[in-house]
């Protein structure tokens, strides 16, 4: 009704100018109103098509609007305020409602970026006058991936036209799409239409086809983001349990003490605003040195009194852990701590082909392999990896060359315990920075290890990608804690076949 | 009037002995009359995942015995409080509540705050005759004359939360996701729901419910199945009772995946101010929370509330919410009890509590039923991009509890009262 109400002032008001301006003013103060008022003035405005109502809607979905403190309407954007002026509150009725009309009236904004945010909202607002305006638009534009989105607009509008023929041309230009926007218009207007039922479905299944692919590339990419995660979590357990042997309960709170140090970094820039978007990058060296000098001291202090006797180990580095947690907890407080994600972590990235992946997901896989190339550099091609691995192999005879052996270890378990404080600073990014955060990751990491094949790289690479598609393609079936629970039966069942995983290896660890 | 009395707190891990000791030995004489301090216990999670939400309700208590010290005390006796850390592990819950009523021989406790946390203390109660006051909305289908619950039962929050999502102002939604915790809470709200819907035509097929663990932080496999749930062409929306931290993650995957509350709108009902705090929240605004309080409401009580709260904590940036305005009634009617009982004896108080009624911070007279629970005022508020909820909808009056479900069948024959 207020539709038809407002298609009727459309034509009055092109007709007589001085109506058009009381219809403006009605429908501005109306804004001051209820949620239903407030969204039927919006939807008048929208439809009234005057560009003075682009500056009152623009303030009012920024929350700027202000009532006039006398109940009298609202303060025109450009009017100073009031005093005791309160901003106009909108609920999301009105927000759909802001949407539709400001895409409307910005259709034809000298802002392509705009003209490409409107073309987007009117598609969603599903009206069948905004056909008109979307053809004259379509007539001026002439960015391509405007006019794209211009043209599924306006095949949006027809969809709920009258018109039985711009229906069907509709119908075929939705399905030949790839978007679970335009499906899910489809599949709605499958009530309205029983006559086009048989070209809806034909449309919906091409999109699906489509989709599948797409999805398919989706539930990999969510795999691959939990492998990365397990893989930047379990690589320095893979030299410190993997490399030399120790069974490091404590692995978990060297993670978390790397990102409580990404949380220190980043309070310790607040004062530098210039560098503060580059916090998380800095903080990965910090938060590398930092766990490996905790690693060092627990090492020199403690384990290596306790080589050879790996169930010793096992209790003393889980009390150490605990300490950790308890260290951590008293210093910060227990509540979590928020590491703010730079700009360019945040939102999503359209990959060729339509598939949608989150930056910060993203930005974590790029950086496991960037960890796992470092840890491979290092072993391979530095003097302290030629040690370590002389030490691995045969300490007697390391030792008779002159490396010093306890040094060496003591470095190695620097090294690991510093790989797992970089992990902590990308695990701040997507988990909770408390206290806690290690728990959660030690049993995981463990699991990748082994899996993968105690003291081989490579292993751990395969394992924990293995492991994160594994849990996301069975997620969807069994939901998140089945699946979860599903692949540690798998990987019991595949330990018991293979009992050093993957990749076995020689080492001080494979020997027992 | 000494000002600076402090509570004696015992920390976390304290030994039982070392409890008994320090509770013994008050540090300040005060000007009271005679007679042993009266003991409060406090049972909230202040590590763990749990923290985030429960540290506040330990705070709001060490405030409500602040004041009530300031005012004279209780019965002419010094008030005093009992902290312990059950550490959002549900089994030290029940350790650590008896604890407080045999070693610290606490008069009342205020404390947990998931419902499996409830579940593993109430045997302790019921069997030691202690008197729990629990602060948050829960799933019901539960009455202990050892329990006096505070915050809302289903028809309270969950049920008037979805009957606005399908009505014009929350978007008419006709296919509803069931996020939650995997636990008790949310399993029974839903199964609470799902009648529900089910009731209002809402098939199964239009019902998706997931569960995740506790502290869950990949988010992303449940986000775009939700999208994926919406894009079936009916208007959809998310009901979320997801608990603890699990929410920053949960939002800020939202955020990332661009899913706006014009297009999926969620309600949640367990996210408050606080838990908020620690998120940015421009992404979010528009998503919902039901509560029967929020720090937004303009009342005097809750102009009151907010200014102890402030003058209290001495950090302008802490919120106050629903659960803490639950912990703040339920300690106002405890005392009030206290002083109509003239005792501290649990029977004599739990025959006192019944109709205590309190001007409560949300703006409405809410009074304590025969039931054990409360008439609440239901409000839906907006998240605005500060953190701050703005009330969308609410209900004119404080409705009572129906704390047995009438959507559960096997209700059909309880007599409700």
């Amino acid at each position: 009704m207020a539709r038809l109400l407002s298609v009727l002032l459309v034509l009055i008001a092109s007709a007589w100018p001085a109506a058009a301006q009381d219809a403006f003013d009605a429908a501005v103060t109306g804004l001051a109103g209820g949620f239903s008022q407030q969204a039927e003035a919006v939807e008048r405005l929208g439809a009234l098509g005057d560009p003075r109502a682009v500056p009152v809607l623009r303030a009012l979905s920024e929350g700027r609007l202000l009532k006039r403190p006398d109940g009298n309407g609202v303060v025109p954007p450009a009017e100073a305020a009031p005093p005791g002026a309160e901003p106009v509150r909108v609920n999301n009725r009105v927000r759909v409602a802001l949407r539709g009309a400001l895409g409307r009236l910005q259709l034809v904004s000298p802002d392509p970026a705009e003209r490409l945010a409107a073309a987007e909202a009117v598609f969603r607002s599903r009206d069948a006058a905004n056909a008109p305006l979307l053809e004259a638009a379509l007539a001026r534009e002439s960015v391509p991936r405007i006019r794209a989105q211009m043209e599924l607009s306006l095949a949006a509008s027809r969809l709920v036209a009258a018109d039985a023929d711009a229906k069907r041309a509709a119908i075929a230009a939705l399905g030949a799409t790839a978007s679970t926007d335009a499906r899910g218009l489809l599949l709605e207007a499958r009530a309205a239409n029983p006559g086009l039922l048989a070209e809806i479905e034909a449309a919906v299944a091409a999109i699906d086809r489509r989709l599948s692919l797409r999805r398919m590339a989706e539930t990999l990419f969510q795999g691959l983001s939990l492998g990365s995660v397990l893989l930047l979590a379990a690589l320095g357990l893979a030299v410190t349990f993997g490399v030399m042997g120790v069974i490091n309960m404590a692995h978990g709170e060297m993670v978390m003490i790397g990102a409580y140090t990404a949380v220190l970094v980043q309070e310790a820039l607040r004062g530098v605003p210039a560098l503060l978007p580059w916090s998380l990058p800095l903080s990965v060296p910090a938060a590398f040195l930092v766990a490996a000098l905790v690693g060092a001291a627990i090492e020199r202090g403690l384990i290596r009194h306790l080589y050879g006797r790996p169930l010793e180990t096992l209790l003393m580095t889980f009390g150490v852990g605990m300490i950790l947690q308890q260290a951590v907890r008293s210093l910060f407080g227990a509540q979590n701590r928020e590491v703010v994600s730079p700009p360019w972590m945040q939102g999503t990235l359209t990959l060729p082909g339509g598939v949608e992946v989150t930056q910060n997901r993203l930005w974590i896989i790029v950086f496991g392999l960037a960890v796992l190339l470092a840890v491979l550099a290092a072993i391979r091609l530095t003097r302290f990896g030629l040690e370590m691995r002389a030490v691995v192999q045969n300490r007697r005879i390391a030792a008779t060359m002159g490396i010093r052996t306890g040094r060496v270890d003591a470095l190695t378990f620097a090294f690991g315990s510093g790989v797992a404080g970089m992990a902590g600073v990308a695990l701040s990014q997507i988990d909770n920075v408390s206290p806690n955060l290690g728990t959660g990751y030690i049993i995981d990491s463990f699991m990748v290890v082994v899996f993968g094949g105690v003291g081989s790289l490579a292993g751990t690479l395969v394992g924990a990608m293995t492991l994160g598609v594994v849990n996301k393609v069975l997620e969807p079936w069994a939901g998140a804690v089945l699946a979860k629970v599903a692949v540690l039966v798998a990987l019991m069942l595949f330990i018991q076949r293979r009992p050093r995983g993957l990749f076995a290896l020689r080492g001080r660890a494979a020997e027992g | 009037m000494p000002t600076t009395v402090r509570p004696v707190i015992t920390r976390r891990a304290a030994l039982a002995a070392g409890l008994g000791a320090a509770l013994a030995a008050p540090a300040i004489r005060p000007s009271f009359a005679q007679g042993a301090p009266i003991r409060v216990g406090v049972l909230h999670s202040l590590s763990g995942t749990m923290a985030i939400s429960e540290t506040a309700l330990r705070d709001t208590v060490l405030m409500m015995v602040e004041w009530i010290n300031a005012r004279g005390g209780l019965l002419g006796r010094r008030v005093e409080a009992a902290v312990v850390d059950p550490a959002s592990n549900w089994p030290l819950f029940a350790e650590k509540a008896r604890e407080l009523l045999q070693v610290a021989k606490v008069d009342a406790v205020f404390g947990c705050w998931t419902s499996v946390s409830r579940k593993s203390v109430l045997p302790v109660f019921e069997e030691l005759n202690g008197l729990l006051f629990y602060p948050v909305q829960y799933e019901g289908e539960e009455q202990s004359r050892n329990v006096f619950y505070t915050g809302a039962a289903p028809n309270q929050q969950a049920i008037p939360a979805v009957e606005y999502l399908m009505g014009p102002d929350g978007g008419e939604a006709k296919r509803i996701a069931l996020l939650g915790t995997d636990y008790v809470y949310p399993r029974t709200t839903n199964r609470i729901l799902r009648a529900f819907l089910n009731s209002k035509g809402i098939a199964d097929a239009d019902i998706l419910e997931e569960y995740t663990p506790f502290g869950h932080s990949d988010w992303q496999g449940i986000v775009s199945r939700v999208k994926r749930f919406a894009g079936e062409g009916k208007r959809t929306a998310i009901v979320s009772t997801i608990n603890g931290d699990a929410n920053v993650p949960f939002y800020r995957e939202l955020g990332n995946q661009g899913i706006k509350a014009e297009d999926i709108p969620s309600v949640a009902f367990s996210v408050g101010e606080e838990e908020l705090a620690g998120i940015d929240a421009k992404p979010l605004v528009g998503h919902l929370a039901a509560w029967n309080y929020f720090m937004s409401v303009q009342a005097p009580a809750n102009d009151e509330f907010k200014k102890m709260w402030s003058a209290y904590i001495k950090n302008p940036r802490r919120v106050t919410n629903d659960p803490m305005e639950a912990t703040y009634t339920g300690f106002r009617m405890w005392a009030q009890a206290v002083a109509k009982a003239g005792t501290t004896a649990v029977d004599p108080v739990r025959e006192a509590m019944y109709g205590q009624k309190v001007d409560a911070p949300c703006g409405y007279a809410e009074e304590m039923h025969r039931n054990h629970h409360l008439s609440k005022p239901v409000m839906i508020g907006e998240i605005q991009a500060d953190g701050q909820f703005n009330t969308v909808w609410k209900t004119p009056n404080a409705i009572p509890a129906e704390n047995w479900s009438p959507f559960i069948p096997e209700n059909a024959n309880r007599r409700r009262g």
